[in-house]
């Protein structure tokens, strides 16, 4: 990496802003610090492709564009696909003779929506052929850019413009889809989850997914303030508790062996992290007990697979 | 010295495709394009063709790494028909907008239901509007020939726009055919390397696609609408070139003993050759009657068709594809479109046949000519007439 | 900031747009001003501060500015006052102040 480097402890990070300010995005976006971190990670070397969702289009409204590295909107459910492509012909063009060997990091970053539901099938597919590149999922749990949609990463119980808590309904009535898991199931180098809460962890995957040949997945929780309704300043205050009790495990997965990058001696309770979100706020006692009888559940099946397939 | 074989189309196609030296493949399967990505797929297994061959999950899959490896600099083709056709739809409107140029042959199929293989051009001419050059195949020569030209008219710096390559499905894509294939450096000679001005390089970061409004949109569609009309000129030219080195001069709309014909038949794809058959026939019995077949559909070759019909009274226009509850066939709405403001003296009848791989016979043709005259003098009730639907 | 360097929308016509859809100016969008959309704004202590730069890595819009003193100043040009580097500060020696109307 060149340029100038700022130095937390042992870690160097870029000074640069390869994503500039001026971007549109909400007042404490989630998705927004994680996208800095990771290009931080990356380096200019870098191409981003980003589908339909908040950052097709915050960073890049006609003529504002925040992005200082070769960036491209892609379909909604192709940006895998588009990425594949890329990386397909780089390949072969250097194989061939037709440009110079030289790395270059193919990054598809895509809401919950772009990869959970309408492009989970191109995902899948450039999973499955082993393409070289990077694909980042920033999971603020819902279609946010459209108006606050639910996916199939909305938590359960959240209420959504089209999963609202109603008179008969608390919302989401499907459980989380563990995309992560999804992924890990291809068999491919690497997957981890991250949250930019733990910015040094979520820069050091990314900067390993990148390196790392062959396909590699990043699953980032982004709390998004004006979605799970909190105000601005405890996104990041939000994200850590999602770790904290267990919401939102952090770990990595690299040939199929599981390693767990935080663990507590105990889990929070998890009404303290959803207290806060306006987005949980009709859901009733029983709904929580629920919750957190779930949440113990997947937390202690990863904890089993950690123990079975530990790195 | 170039040779003589016997070439099913889609084998036509491929050779075109091997000999133009594609960098990136990326298809799906479908019936009837199967045998065009089968032989690719050979060719890169044996060391023929130095591509990189991409396996993908579907259609619109194939066309978005398309996209991706042509904008990344890469020479760039596929092959797709109806069903898969259509579900690449909205990204043959982003390749073209974005002015990559990826070359693509579609071995025209019929709509679904009922589930079909067999060909018409119901899927090409829901792609009228989406910024693509297209032409239309009528021999197995042509399929050939046009899917090599098609790069260097797409890749030309002063295009750079996606091409089409229509071939009539199983008729064309299965049917063996005599084919001349060229030496690799006249090839060469012809195609020069691509290069595009805009390639993704992080030494040069742009972005690709951002966000515009009412306020831009218009003059962007406006510059792409003229890009397209404009690259006619360099289709002519690329067509000259063509026939300089390899001997065979195409035009996009050719003109089949149309000399002191008042009644031309239109026609478009490989029906066209047995129509030839039909216009043969009927004027060794004296009938002044001759066939012009469209090549290039998009741009729709105004100049052209003007010129080819100039001495003619009546058009008969053959269509095989229907437009459901419109104004007929979607080639006769065109054509009747463009010659509105310039020969408001022409009598049309439109004949719609030759659905889902029907198909028709000389005498048919015969029949359909002698149908279509009648109808242009004495008009018709019917929005459109059919040729070999049982009515 | 960086002076314009494309035509305002209003005055290019589709000669300008053949390429329309492919955008050449990095960055562009440091000219866009999203301080204007705060309500409040964050006040660093320098007494408190300890140089440890977590405020500036935690910005999800890169809008404070390492000095070369090794401080951090908060960039008003840019900065939505979300609020979230008070948060942030081990040492709370950042405030968020209201924004005064001008």
């Amino acid at each position: 990496m060149q340029g100038e480097l700022i130095k937390f402890g042992k870690n160097l990070v870029a000074k640069d802003e390869l994503l500039t300010p001026g971007h549109r995005a909400c007042q404490g976006c989630g998705s927004g610090l994680a996208i800095r971190l990771s290009l931080k990670a990356l380096g200019k070397d870098t191409i981003v492709g980003i589908p339909a969702g908040c950052w097709a289009g915050v960073g890049s409204m006609y003529p504002d564009t925040a992005w200082r590295i070769p960036w491209m909107q892609t379909l909604f459910e192709n940006a895998a696909a588009q990425m594949s492509g890329i990386e397909s012909a780089y390949r072969i063009l250097m194989d061939k003779g037709k440009m110079p060997e030289r790395k270059i990091n193919c990054v598809a970053i895509a809401g919950d929506g772009a990869t959970n539901d309408i492009g989970v099938a191109a995902l899948s597919g450039v999973l499955e052929r082993g393409h070289d590149i990077l694909y980042i999922c920033l999971d603020n749990e819902a279609y946010m850019n459209t108006g606050i949609q639910r996916s199939s990463a909305t938590p359960y119980g959240a209420s959504t413009t089209t999963t609202p808590a109603g008179k008969v309904s608390a919302g989401q009535a499907t459980w989380k889809k563990n995309m992560i898991e999804v992924v890990a199931a291809h068999n491919i180098p690497y997957v981890a989850s991250a949250c930019p809460s733990y910015p040094f962890d979520l820069m050091n995957k990314i900067k390993k997914g990148a390196e790392i040949k062959g396909p590699a997945y990043v699953h980032v929780l982004a709390p998004c303030p004006t979605g799970w309704r909190f105000p601005p300043e405890l996104t990041i205050e939000i994200g850590r508790l999602a770790v904290e009790t267990g919401v939102f495990p952090i770990y990595e997965v690299e040939n199929g062996r599981y390693k767990l990058n935080i663990d507590r001696p105990s889990l929070k309770p998890v009404e303290e992290y959803l207290k806060p979100q306006g987005r949980f706020r009709h859901l009733s006692d029983t709904d929580i007990e629920m919750i957190q009888k779930r949440v113990n559940e997947e937390y202690n099946k990863l904890k089993t697979k950690i123990a079975c397939f530990a790195a | 010295m170039s040779k003589r074989i016997a070439l099913e189309g889609s084998f036509a196609v491929s050779e075109a495709a091997r000999m133009a030296d594609v960098d990136v493949i990326a298809a799906y399967p479908i019936t009837p394009q199967t045998h065009i990505i089968e032989r690719l797929a050979d060719y890169v297994a044996n060391g023929e063709l130095k591509a990189s061959y991409i396996p993908v999950e579907s259609e619109h899959s194939a066309m978005s790494a398309c996209y991706g490896a042509s904008a990344a600099g890469a020479r760039t083709f596929t092959a797709t028909a109806s069903q898969g056709f259509f579900l690449m739809h909205e990204v043959l409107h982003w390749v073209s907008a974005m002015r990559q140029p990826v070359i693509m042959a579609v071995c025209n199929r019929a709509v679904a239901p009922p589930a079909n293989i067999w060909g018409d051009y119901s899927d090409a001419m829901t792609a009228r509007d989406t910024g693509w050059i297209q032409l239309f195949a009528a021999n197995n020569q042509e399929v050939f020939d046009f899917v090599l030209s098609s790069f260097r008219i797409g890749e030309d710096p002063r295009v750079l726009l996606p091409v089409m390559v229509h071939l009539d499905g199983f008729s064309l894509s299965h049917v063996i055919e005599p084919v001349i294939l060229p030496e690799q450096e006249e090839v060469n000679r012809f195609l020069p390397p691509y290069q595009h001005p805009y390639a993704i390089d992080p030494d040069n970061p742009m972005s690709y696609s951002m966000v515009m409004g009412p306020d831009i949109y218009s003059e962007i569609k406006k510059a792409q609408d003229v890009t397209l009309r404009e690259s006619k000129e360099i289709i002519l030219q690329a067509w000259k070139e063509f026939g300089d080195i390899f001997g065979r001069y195409y035009s996009p709309i050719e003109s089949y003993k149309t000399e002191g014909a008042k009644t031309l038949l239109m026609s478009t794809g490989c029906l066209s050759e047995t129509a030839k058959v039909a216009i043969d026939r009927k004027r060794d019995k004296g009938e002044d009657v001759g066939l012009i077949i469209l090549h290039l559909w998009r741009p729709f070759p105004f100049e052209e068709l003007y010129q080819a019909i100039k001495d003619a009274e009546t058009l008969v226009v053959f269509d095989r594809c229907i437009s459901l509850g419109g104004p007929g066939g979607p080639i006769i709405s065109e054509v009747k479109s463009a010659l509105f403001d310039k020969r408001k003296d022409i009598k049309f009848a439109g004949l719609i046949g030759g659905l889902c791989g029907r198909n028709l016979s000389v005498e048919q043709f015969e029949d359909a000519l002698d149908k279509g005259r009648e109808i242009a003098e004495k008009g018709s009730e019917e929005v459109f007439e059919t040729i070999g639907i049982r009515e | 900031m960086a002076e314009k360097k494309t035509k305002a929308i209003s005055e290019l016509t589709w000669r300008d747009m053949r390429f329309g859809n492919v955008f050449t100016e990095p960055g562009s969008a440091v000219r866009y001003k999203t301080g204007d959309w705060r309500s409040q704004r964050p006040v660093v202590d320098r007494e408190k501060c300890n140089k440890c730069g977590l405020c500036w890595l935690y910005c999800p819009d890169g809008a404070i500015t390492p000095l070369d003193d090794g401080y951090y100043e908060p960039d008003l040009y840019f900065c939505k006052g979300c609020g979230i580097c008070p948060q942030v500060c081990p040492k709370k020696a950042i405030t968020m102040i209201e924004e005064e109307e001008k």
